[in-house]
């Protein structure tokens, strides 16, 4: 999948570190129906986990209703240099991890 | 011989099946499954989001506890009651989060309430909502 993603690259202890990732998916809410009139089949990434040095950031449960490519938005406290740790599993069983540095003054 | 003028015609006169709405015990089920059976306040947590919205594909909404006591925030969670669905997502929030707070993008079938409720460390549940009126619905793509 592809993703964008924002974090900064350097952030100073204790600060806020604003992150926002833009996954592309097409987050199949289950709900549509083809031309033939089937049923669409549900296929949406339903976990994503942030980790900042192993430190859990956020884990998300995703349900249906979240909106094709799925942005998402939060923050971290600036702690140490180091990576954070992305990863997302949909329901067709596909995962993705991606990891931005970021050094700590 | 059925002209195209006809046949568009009929296929519009063909009604959509749409998806069916989740009925207000689904709504408390989805929520009562957060709350354990704890009671339900009002406040604490805000949930930001356009009150009136153009296309529902994509709603953007910020949702974010706000303790005033410094209580740790367990989780978050945001509900559409109008959507065949009622959960949108459940939220954690780990040691390494700055606030517990969180933007994204949601689908809202048609106008509605979205609620948000915020489950404390102590096992308290907060929830805020607001009621959104959604000119093109998400699910009649």
């Amino acid at each position: 999948m592809r993703v964008l993603l924002n974090v900064p690259k350097t952030a100073r202890r204790g600060e806020a570190v604003e992150i926002k990732i833009l996954i592309s998916h097409p987050m199949e809410s289950g709900q549509r129906r083809d031309e033939m009139g089937k049923v669409v089949p549900r296929l949406i990434i339903h976990d994503f986990r942030c980790e900042y040095n192993g430190a859990e950031v956020v884990r998300l449960e995703l349900f249906p209703a979240v909106a094709a490519n799925p942005f998402l938005s939060f923050a971290a406290r600036a702690e140490a240099s180091g990576r954070f740790v992305f990863s997302w599993a949909d329901d067709a069983g596909v995962t993705q991890t991606e990891i931005a540095e970021i050094e700590v003054v | 011989m059925i002209g195209r003028r006809q046949v568009l015609v009929a296929a519009g006169a063909v009604v959509v099946a749409g998806p069916a709405w989740a009925t207000p015990g689904e709504v408390a089920a989805a929520v009562s499954l957060v709350t354990q059976g704890a009671a339900l306040q009002q406040g604490q947590v805000t949930l930001e989001l356009a009150q009136m919205v153009e296309n529902g594909n994509a709603v953007g909404v910020v949702v974010s506890a706000v303790p005033p006591d410094g209580t740790r925030v367990a989780s978050l969670h945001v509900f559409a009651e109008g959507n065949p669905l009622p959960n949108v997502l459940h939220a954690v929030f780990g040691p390494a989060a700055f606030a517990p707070k969180l933007a994204t993008r949601i689908r809202l079938a048609t106008s509605q309430t979205v609620v948000a409720v915020a489950v404390m460390a102590d096992g308290s549940c907060w929830t805020n909502s607001v009621t959104v009126m959604v000119t093109l619905a998400a699910c009649l793509e």
